[in-house]
C-alpha cells in the first residue's frame, strides 16, 4: 500500500476523470464547470507531482519509475495542458464544440501521457500510449459534423494503428530475445550482435518517431493539424510531444543503451530528414496550421539531433530545446487563435496581411515568436538551437551540424515571409479585439519569456542539467 | 581649453545633425555658430600664449590603440605650427558658419548643412592637433568624408554627386600612397608618434629599401609617399582634377574646405614632416617641381575659364603650388605664412563670388555678368580687396607672403631655386591677369544677363557681407602684422622647434630688381587687363581665333580629364562591367543565391505535391521508410 503514495497524481487524475464524467452527464450545460474543474485538477496534480520525493524510486516490480526526468516532464505536460485549455476556451465556444466531454478527454489523454513518462516497462508504456492515442483520435475528429475534422481523425486513427502495430511487434520481439519487459533487464540482456533484437529496436523507433512526427513517419501531421479544430491542433503540437520525446529519451538511454551504435545512425537519419523536410516543405504552404505542422516536424528534427549525440549534454540540450519549443508554439497558436472576425476563424497566411497597422501589439508578439522560431538572436529560439549545435559539434558530428545550420537558414525564409506579410503588405479588415484573458495571458507570457530568456539562461540550464539519465 | 576647441564643434555637429528637426533651424544655427566661435576665441587665446610665452602642450585624451608594441594615443598636441593652423581653421570656419546662415537661407536642409560644417571643423582639428600619423590619418579621412558630404550636399543635382564621387576617388589615390607611407614608417621606426619618428630619422638616413624593384633611400621613399597623399588633398597637378569639380558644392563650402583649410592640409603635412623632408633632397626637389608645375598650370587654365568659382578654384590650385615650392626650397615658414594669408583672401574671394552668385540668382558664368559694380558696391569693394591681396598688390597680405616665396626661392641659390623663382614671377603675372579678368568681366563692361533684369540685381544681406568684411580686414592686415613674426630674421624663435631647418637661410638681401619686379608686373597687369577685357575686346578675340589650338588646350584644362577618362575611367568601367555582368550576375548569382533558391523552391513544390492526402500513400511512405531503416541496419 505504501507504493500508492508514489502514484498519487495519476490516481487523483483518474478519479477526477470519472467524477467529472458523472458530474457532466447529470448537470446540463456543464462545459464551463467541467472545464474549470479540469484546469483546477491539473493544477492540483502539478502540486502533487512537485510534492514527490526527489529521489529515484521504482515501484510495482520496477515497472514504474519516478525520477527527475519524469517529474519535470510531468510538470511540463500538466502545465502546457492548462495553457492549451485556457487559450482555446473561446475557440471552442465560437465553434460550438464546447461539450463537456472535451476537457475530460483531454484530461484522460494527459493521464495516458503521464503514465508513458513514468513507464519503466514495455507493457506499462504501451498502456499509457494507447490511452493517450485513443483520446487523441477522438479529439482530432471532435468537430464531427465537419468533413475535414472527421477525415483528420480517421487518418490519424488508421496510421496510428499501423504505427502501434509496428511498435507492439517490436516490443514482442524484444521480449522474445531478452525474456523480459522490464527496461533494466532488457538493457542488460540486449545483445547488439543479435539481429532479431535489433529488428525489434527499429520497430520501436518507428512507433516512437510516428508519435513525434519525424520524417518519414510524419505523413499524418500536416493533414491532421489542418483538419482538426485549432484548439486540438495546438494540443497536438504541444502536449503529446513532451511525453513522446521523454519516452524516446528513456528508450534510447535505458533499454537500448548498449546498442547505441545501431540506433544512432537511425536517429541521425530521421533527424536530418526531418530538418530538411520541415524547412523545405513549409515554404509552399498557405495555411498557417499546415505551416506550423511542417515547422514542428523541423523542430523535432533538431531535438533528435541533440538526442543522437549519446551524451548527457546532448540530452539536456534536447530537453531545453523541447521546453523552448513548447513556449514558442504556445505563443504561435495564441496568435492563430486571435485571427478571428465575426465569429469566424481564419487560417490562411494571407489573412495576416498588414496586421501591424491594425494590431500593433499582436503583430509585435507574432514578430517575436516568429523570429524566435527562426532562431534569431537574442531570442530564446536561438539559444535552443545553439545548445543543440554545440553538443552536436562537441560529439564531432560536423555533417549533422552543418545540415542543421543550412536548414535553419532555409526555414528562416518562411518565418520571415510571414513577418513580411504582417508588416509590409496591404492591411485588411481588422480582427476582433475581444480576447479571452486566458489567451492573452498565455500569449503575453510566452512572448515575454522568449524575449527575456537571454538575460537569465542559467536558470533553465541549471534545472535541466540536474537531469542525468545514465 | 584644448578640449573645448576640439570637441565643441563635434558636440554642435551631433546635436544639430541628429536632433536638428527637434530643436529647430534657428537653434541649430545659433548652436553651431556659437560653439565654433567659442572654439575660435579659445584658439586665439592659445595663439596669444604661443606668441608671448612659447606655449606648448600635449594633452592625452585616451590610448586609442595598444597592440603588441604598437601604441597610438588620441591626443591634442599644441605647438607653434598647430596653433597657427588652429587659428586659421577656427577663424575662417566660424566666419563661414555665420555666412552660411545667409547663403543657405533658401535651402530646406539647413541643420544638416550646419552639422556637416561643424563636423568638418572637428575633423580638421583632430588632423592638426594629432601627435601621431594615425590620428592625422583619421582627421585626414574625416575631412575627406565631410568634403564628400558637402560637395554632394545638393544630392539631387547629378553633377554634384558626380563631383563628390570624383573628389572622393581621386583623394583615395593620394591617400593610398599616404597610407603606405605610414605603414613604412611603422615598419622601420616601430612607432607612428611624431616625436619618436623625428628623433630616429637622423640614424636612418643611410638606410636603403627596395620598392617595386627600385632601390630608394628609406627617407626619400617615405617622404614621396607622404607627399602623394599631400598632392591628393591639396590638388596638385596629376591629382588636381577633383578640385574644380568640387565647386558644385555650396559656395561657403568652397570657401572653407576647398580654399582655406582642407586643401592646405597637404602643405601642413609637408611642413609638419619637415624633420623627414629635410633629410631627403630628392623629395624636396620633387615637391618643388610639382609645386612649380601646379602653380603655372593652374594659372594658365584659370586665364580662360568662364565659371566664376572655377576660376577661383584654379587660382587656389595655383596658390597651393606656391606653398609647395616654398616648402620644397626649405622655406617652410614662408609656406605656412602664405597658407595663413591665403586663407583670408581666398575665403574672401569665394564669399564675394558667393554674394555675386546670390545676386545673380545662381548664375555662375562670368560671360553673363558685367556692369554691376554700381549695383553691388560692397560686394565689389570686397572682391577688389581680395583680388588685390591675391595678386600681391603692395602692402596687402599677398604681397608679403607671395613675394617672400619668390625671394626665398631665389635665395636658395640652387638651380631648382632659380627655376622656381622664375616660374613664380611669371605665374604672379598670370595670377594678376586672370584675377582682374574676373573682376572686369563680373563688374565692368556691359550687362550681359538675359535671365535677370538689371534692376532685380540686389546687394546681399548683411549676414553675408559682415563675415566677408572680417575676412577683408584679415586680407589687408595679416601680411603686414605677422610678417616679422612668421618669416622675419628671428622667426626661428617663434617657430620654437615645430619646424626643422637643417640649412638656415643666409638672410642676404635679394637684388633690388627682383624685389621691385613682381609688384611692378602686378601693377602693370591692372591697366593691361582693363584694356584687354573691357576697352578693346577685339584684340583678344583675334588672338583667340589665331591661336585656337592653344585656347582650346587651356579651356579644356590641358585635357587632363579627357586623358584620365580614357586611361582610367573607361578601363575600370569595362573591368567593372565584366565582373558585374559576367562574374556576379552570370556566375555567382546564377549558381549561388539564385540557383540555390530555385533548387529549394523546386524541392518545396515536390514536397508539397508529395503530400497527396491519400491514406494508402501515407501508410506506404511509412512502410518504405521503415524498410529503408531496417535494410540499412542489416547491411551495416
Amino acid at each position: 500500500m505504501q507504493t500508492i503514495i508514489y502514484i498519487l497524481p495519476e490516481l487523483f487524475l483518474s478519479l477526477t476523470i470519472m467524477f467529472l464524467l458523472m458530474a457532466g452527464v447529470f448537470i446540463k450545460k456543464s462545459f464551463k464547470l467541467v472545464n474549470l474543474c479540469t484546469i483546477a485538477s491539473l493544477a492540483f496534480a502539478i502540486v502533487l507531482v512537485l510534492n514527490q520525493a526527489d529521489e529515484i524510486t521504482k515501484i510495482f516490480n520496477d515497472s514504474y519509475i519516478i525520477d527527475r526526468l519524469s517529474i519535470y516532464m510531468k510538470i511540463l505536460t500538466l502545465l502546457f495542458c492548462i495553457f492549451v485549455l485556457l487559450s482555446s476556451k473561446d475557440y471552442l465556444k465560437i465553434n460550438k464544440i464546447d461539450k463537456m466531454e472535451y476537457p475530460i478527454i483531454v484530461l484522460a489523454s494527459t493521464l495516458g501521457m503521464i503514465i508513458m513518462i513514468s513507464s519503466y516497462d514495455l507493457i506499462v508504456f504501451y498502456l499509457g500510449l494507447e490511452l493517450q492515442s485513443l483520446c487523441l483520435y477522438i479529439l482530432a475528429s471532435f468537430k464531427r459534423n465537419e468533413d475535414r475534422s472527421t477525415e483528420a481523425g480517421l487518418k490519424y486513427f488508421v496510421l496510428s494503428a499501423l504505427a502501434s502495430g509496428l511498435l507492439l511487434y517490436g516490443c514482442s520481439l524484444i521480449y522474445g530475445f531478452t525474456g523480459s519487459t522490464n527496461f533494466e533487464i532488457i538493457s542488460n540482456k540486449l545483445d547488439p550482435s543479435n539481429t532479431g533484437a535489433v529488428f525489434g529496436i527499429v520497430f520501436i523507433i518507428v512507433g516512437l518517431a510516428f508519435k513525434i512526427s519525424a520524417v518519414p513517419f510524419h505523413m499524418w501531421t500536416p493533414d491532421v493539424y489542418e483538419g482538426s479544430p485549432t484548439s486540438v491542433t495546438s494540443f497536438f503540437a504541444l502536449v503529446p510531444k513532451i511525453a513522446a520525446l521523454t519516452v524516446f529519451i528513456r528508450f534510447m538511454y535505458v533499454p537500448f543503451v548498449n546498442v547505441f551504435n545501431q540506433w544512432q545512425t537511425i536517429v541521425i537519419f530521421i533527424s536530418i530528414a526531418s530538418m530538411i523536410l520541415g524547412a523545405v516543405a513549409a515554404i509552399g504552404q498557405n495555411n498557417i496550421k499546415r505551416l506550423m505542422a511542417y515547422s514542428s516536424i523541423g523542430h523535432m528534427g533538431y531535438a533528435l539531433a541533440g538526442l543522437a549525440t549519446g551524451t548527457n549534454s546532448g540530452i539536456q540540450s534536447t530537453i531545453i530545446y523541447l521546453i523552448i519549443y513548447l513556449v514558442m508554439n504556445l505563443g504561435a497558436f495564441g496568435c492563430i487563435f486571435m485571427m478571428k472576425r465575426e465569429n469566424t476563424f481564419f487560417e490562411n497566411i494571407n489573412d495576416l496581411s498588414g496586421l501591424s497597422k491594425n494590431h500593433p501589439i499582436l503583430s509585435l508578439s507574432f514578430l517575436i515568436i516568429l523570429f524566435s522560431l527562426a532562431g534569431i538572436p537574442p531570442l530564446a529560439g536561438f539559444f535552443a538551437k545553439f545548445y543543440i549545435f554545440m553538443s552536436v559539434i562537441e560529439s564531432g558530428m560536423y555533417t549533422l551540424a552543418i545540415i542543421g545550420l543550412v536548414t535553419t537558414v532555409v526555414s528562416a525564409f518562411y518565418y520571415l515571409r510571414i513577418i513580411k506579410i504582417i508588416y509590409f503588405d496591404k492591411p485588411k479588415k481588422p480582427f476582433e479585439q475581444s480576447y479571452d484573458w486566458g489567451l492573452k495571458v498565455s500569449m503575453i507570457l510566452s512572448s515575454i519569456l522568449i524575449l527575456i530568456y537571454f538575460m537569465y539562461p542559467s536558470i533553465l540550464i541549471d534545472i535541466v542539467s540536474s537531469v542525468v539519465i545514465y | 581649453m584644448e578640449y573645448g576647441i576640439v570637441f565643441l564643434p563635434l558636440v554642435a555637429s551631433i546635436v544639430s545633425g541628429f536632433f536638428g528637426k527637434k530643436i529647430g533651424v534657428k537653434s541649430c544655427q545659433i548652436l553651431t555658430c556659437s560653439f565654433v566661435s567659442i572654439s575660435a576665441i579659445l584658439s586665439l587665446i592659445i595663439f596669444y600664449q604661443v606668441i608671448v610665452s612659447g606655449y606648448t602642450s600635449n594633452k592625452l585624451i585616451f590610448n586609442w590603440i595598444g597592440s603588441g608594441n604598437f601604441y597610438v594615443n588620441w591626443s591634442i598636441s599644441i605647438d607653434t605650427l598647430t596653433s597657427v593652423m588652429l587659428v586659421v581653421v577656427s577663424l575662417i570656419s566660424s566666419i563661414i558658419h555665420f555666412y552660411s546662415i545667409g547663403y543657405m537661407s533658401h535651402d530646406p536642409h539647413k541643420p544638416r548643412f550646419m552639422a556637416y560644417l561643424s563636423l568638418f571643423t572637428f575633423a580638421m582639428f583632430t588632423l592638426i592637433t594629432a601627435d601621431n600619423f594615425l590620428q592625422l590619418y583619421f582627421g585626414w579621412e574625416g575631412v575627406g568624408l565631410c568634403s564628400y558630404f558637402l560637395i554632394g550636399f545638393w544630392y539631387k543635382k547629378p553633377a554634384a554627386n558626380a563631383a563628390a564621387i570624383k573628389a572622393f576617388i581621386v583623394n583615395r589615390v593620394g591617400d593610398f600612397g599616404f597610407a603606405i607611407g605610414i605603414f613604412l614608417i611603422f615598419l622601420f621606426y616601430g612607432t607612428v608618434n611624431y616625436n619618436e619618428v623625428f628623433q630616429q630619422t637622423p640614424q636612418l638616413v643611410q638606410k636603403e629599401v627596395i620598392f617595386f624593384g627600385i632601390e630608394f633611400s628609406l627617407i626619400t621613399l617615405i617622404c614621396l609617399l607622404l607627399f602623394i597623399g599631400a598632392m591628393g588633398k591639396s590638388a596638385q597637378i596629376l591629382l588636381h582634377t577633383w578640385l574644380p569639380d568640387a565647386m558644385e558644392g555650396p559656395t561657403p563650402v568652397s570657401a572653407l574646405i576647398h580654399a582655406a583649410t582642407m586643401v592646405t592640409a597637404g602643405v601642413f603635412l609637408v611642413v609638419k614632416c619637415s624633420p623627414l623632408f629635410e633629410y631627403s633632397q630628392t623629395a624636396l626637389n620633387v615637391v618643388t617641381t610639382v609645386g612649380m608645375l601646379t602653380a603655372f598650370f593652374a594659372a594658365t587654365v584659370a586665364l580662360v575659364q568662364n565659371d566664376i568659382k572655377r576660376i577661383i578654384a584654379y587660382s587656389t590650385c595655383s596658390q597651393l603650388g606656391y606653398m609647395f615650392f616654398a616648402a620644397g626650397v626649405g622655406a617652410y615658414n614662408v609656406a605656412i605664412f602664405h597658407l595663413f594669408t591665403h586663407a583670408f583672401f581666398k575665403a574672401l574671394l569665394f564669399l564675394g563670388s558667393g554674394c555675386v552668385i546670390h545676386s545673380f540668382n545662381e548664375e555662375q558664368d562670368v560671360r553673363f555678368m558685367g556692369g554691376v559694380w554700381k549695383k553691388l558696391p560692397y560686394t565689389y569693394a570686397l572682391m577688389v580687396i581680395g583680388t588685390l591681396a591675391l595678386t600681391g598688390f603692395p602692402f596687402l597680405s599677398g604681397y608679403y607672403s607671395k613675394d617672400a616665396i619668390i625671394e626665398f626661392a631665389y635665395l636658395r641659390g640652387s638651380t631648382f631655386g632659380y627655376c622656381a623663382a622664375a616660374v613664380g614671377i611669371f605665374t604672379a603675372l598670370l595670377t594678376a591677369v586672370y584675377s582682374w579678368r574676373l573682376i572686369f568681366k563680373t563688374f565692368h563692361g556691359k550687362y550681359n544677363n538675359k535671365d535677370n533684369n538689371l534692376s532685380s540685381i540686389h546687394e546681399s544681406p548683411l549676414i553675408m557681407l559682415l563675415p566677408s568684411l572680417l575676412l577683408a580686414i584679415g586680407a589687408i592686415f595679416t601680411g603686414i602684422l605677422f610678417k616679422e613674426m612668421f618669416i622675419g630674421n628671428n622667426s626661428t624663435q617663434f617657430w620654437n622647434n615645430s619646424i626643422l631647418f637643417l640649412h638656415i637661410f643666409q638672410h642676404g638681401h635679394p637684388p633690388t630688381w627682383l624685389l621691385i619686379l613682381t609688384p611692378l608686373l602686378v601693377i602693370i597687369a591692372i591697366p593691361f587687363s582693363y584694356y584687354l577685357f573691357v576697352k578693346n575686346e577685339k584684340i583678344l578675340k583675334n588672338f583667340i581665333l589665331k591661336n585656337q589650338l592653344l585656347y582650346n588646350f587651356l579651356l579644356n584644362k590641358w585635357y587632363f580629364d579627357e586623358l584620365y577618362n580614357f586611361i582610367f575611367v573607361r578601363t575600370f568601367k569595362k573591368v567593372g562591367l565584366f565582373f558585374w555582368r559576367k562574374g556576379d550576375i552570370n556566375t555567382i548569382d546564377r549558381y549561388g543565391p539564385d540557383g540555390l533558391s530555385r533548387i529549394v523552391k523546386t524541392i518545396s513544390d515536390k514536397a508539397v505535391n508529395f503530400q497527396s492526402g491519400y491514406l494508402y500513400h501515407y501508410a506506404f511512405v511509412m512502410l518504405i521508410g521503415f524498410s529503408i531503416l531496417l535494410t540499412y541496419l542489416i547491411l551495416y
